[in-house]
């Protein structure tokens, strides 16, 4: 898969019209993800009732692949329960570092269309960030970053 | 849609062969998801021609050795091909005299290492290093260390919208704490090309020594050290045809000789004994281990080709494709450039109504065109210009305008599959 076409109309679709864009009145869980090296920031707020996710939402300053990651990311994980939820996290990471085989049993869906990533290392990150920020909301970490110990993409982008 | 009428371009003279030119760089013809490459970013990095390739196989196959010690064959050779190449450097720059000519691993280490060679014995409590907006993070951070350490103060000359320094505020920074100033010759970011021969005269006529980071200048311009009269210079090889893992610093002797080794080592010493070490002269006293030694010979082969071609053609050249390019920039729809100086080097940053630059150079990396996207290490400018990141394209003198088409064609494609 090359770059090209990962920039598909369903991520150019959710770039253009966000899902769950926006703020909760009520959240129980919430974080901010932030990829320092350029700049990129995420908001995420979440209501839990007992272990279902029942509400959701999204706002922030990124690229198309990081908006519409945390757009299709929404959409699927409402409604789920926070286990079902951390399944498609480790599932999704995995998928964008090119540790999951695809063609084997997963549960990610149509966010396949962000597999593409994997071939792009300094995209990677983009794609991962609404997820790692989800994962922080869950653990109610309040603050997370891509260049979090934890986080396996873990390295420094260089500028000149 | 606007199509690229092609008669339209500048018309060269023909003294400038690019299509010669770009025959000698090998890597130019590579392919990029079937497109041919766009190589737009020479400021971060430039590319090698094949007469400076050859040049390191002839080292690595018949002259290297250890140098200065060894009294045999090999050993003398790789001394003086070493040796050869520092004059080298010394011409192009208008050295006074080749022992002002210290071979670093780049910038960076050029810049650390008058930090720590003359800042560390001459900056103390109170003073205050004048730096400014436009720095590059390697022109600012071996100063907050200091700073630091030393209880000093660093004061910033601002730039106006345009990305260009504010002279007069630079001259209204000074007092009598003033103790250092160090700006760069051109920003990387912007293209800026500072007036640094007058911005060395207004410190120096207050006794307070310069240091120019000529990083992004030296591969574009004619670079006098002499006329512009500036005590410390620092550039990297990799920028200008040389391979990685070289820079220069030139240093006034005078200076270079006032000031403390920066790091300890072979080579950089007289005599050792555990009671007391004597250093060596300069520039050996800065040359601490076993230096580069290719690379430094590779970068006397890169400058010889730079001069074969001309400085002053290179820039000229360089300046008509900047033109062209602004030009069919201009004429985008929501497309804005960030860094509009008077005098400006062939670097074109930029933003694109709602796409966010990661995306750009994804899309147009597609199109084989590399650019870079980010913050470019100046942090303070972007801050300054309220733009989180740009994306930057950086031209060299192997580059077309045929190339500038097929880069602004790629911006047209990432509109389109962006509306
Ligand atoms: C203006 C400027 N200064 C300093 C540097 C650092 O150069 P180097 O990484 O070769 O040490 C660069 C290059 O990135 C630069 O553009």
């Amino acid at each position: 898969m090359n770059s090209k076409s990962l920039y598909q109309e369903v991520i150019l679709d959710h770039n253009k019209k966000p899902r769950n864009y926006g703020t909760l009145d009520k959240a129980s869980h919430h974080a901010v993800g932030h990829n320092p090296l350029c700049g990129d920031h995420l908001d995420i707020a979440l209501n839990l009732e007992g272990e279902l996710i029942d509400r959701i939402a999204f706002h922030g300053e990124s690229c198309a692949i990081c908006k519409a990651s945390a757009s299709m990311m929404t959409t699927v994980v409402k409604g789920k329960t926070r286990e079902d939820a951390e399944t498609l996290i480790k599932e999704f990471r995995d998928m964008a570092t090119g540790a999951l085989n695809l063609d084997a049993e997963h549960h990610l869906g149509r966010l396949t269309v962000f597999a593409g990533v994997r071939d792009l290392p300094t995209r990677v990150k983009c794609a991962i960030l609404p997820w790692h920020t989800l994962h922080a909301a869950l653990n109610s970490v309040t603050t997370t970053s891509t260049e979090a110990e934890d986080d396996p993409m873990h390295a420094a982008i260089g500028d000149a | 849609m606007k199509i690229i009428d092609s008669t339209l371009r500048p018309q060269f003279t023909s003294t400038f062969d690019v299509e010669r030119i770009r025959a000698e760089f090998p890597i130019l013809k590579l392919r990029i998801d079937d497109k041919p490459l766009v190589y737009l970013d020479n400021a971060a990095s430039s590319q090698m021609p094949q007469p400076v390739i050859d040049r390191l196989v002839r080292y690595q196959t018949s002259q290297h050795a250890n140098i200065n010690r060894g009294v045999h064959y090999l050993s003398e050779t790789a001394t003086a091909e070493y040796e050869e190449s520092r004059r080298k450097l010394q011409r192009f720059i208008n050295a006074r005299e080749d022992r002002e000519v210290i071979f670093t691993s780049g910038t960076t280490d050029s810049i650390n290492l008058v930090m720590h060679g003359y800042g560390r014995k001459f900056i103390g409590s109170g003073d205050e290093i004048i730096l400014t907006t436009l720095e590059h993070h390697s022109n600012i951070v071996p100063w907050q260390m200091l700073a630091e350490e030393k209880g000093a103060t660093i004061r910033v000359v601002p730039i106006n919208d345009a990305g260009e320094l504010l002279v007069d505020e630079y001259e209204s920074l000074f007092t009598d704490r003033t103790k250092f100033v160090g700006v760069l010759h051109v920003s990387n970011a912007l293209g800026t090309i500072n007036p640094v021969k007058q911005m060395i005269a207004f410190a120096h006529a207050r006794g307070v020594p310069v240091l120019v980071d000529g990083a992004q200048a030296a591969p574009h311009m004619n670079v006098d050290v002499q006329d512009l009269d500036c005590d410390f210079y620092a550039f990297s090889g990799h920028k200008m045809c040389g391979p990685t893992g070289i820079g220069i610093l030139y240093g006034k002797a005078e200076l270079l000789e006032r000031m403390q080794p920066f790091k300890g080592g072979g080579d950089m010493i007289l005599s050792v004994t555990f009671e007391r070490t004597t250093y060596n002269s300069i520039p050996h006293k800065f040359e601490a281990g076993t230096p580069p030694i290719a690379p430094a010979v590779g970068l006397g082969a890169a400058v010889d080709y730079l001069s074969g071609i001309g400085m002053d053609a290179i820039a000229a050249y360089e300046l008509q494709l900047l033109n062209y390019a602004t030009e069919q920039m201009r004429d985008l729809p929501d497309v804005r450039i960030i860094g509009t100086a008077a005098a400006k080097t062939a670097v074109l940053s930029f933003e694109v109504k709602g796409v966010h630059p990661h995306d750009i150079g994804t899309l147009l990396n597609h199109e084989g065109v590399a650019v870079r996207t980010g913050h470019h290490c100046v942090q303070p400018v972007m801050l300054r210009l309220k733009v989180p990141a740009t994306t930057r394209a950086s031209f060299a003198f192997y580059n077309t305008m045929s190339e500038v088409d097929a880069f602004i064609a790629g911006i047209r494609t990432v509109q389109k599959i962006f509306t």
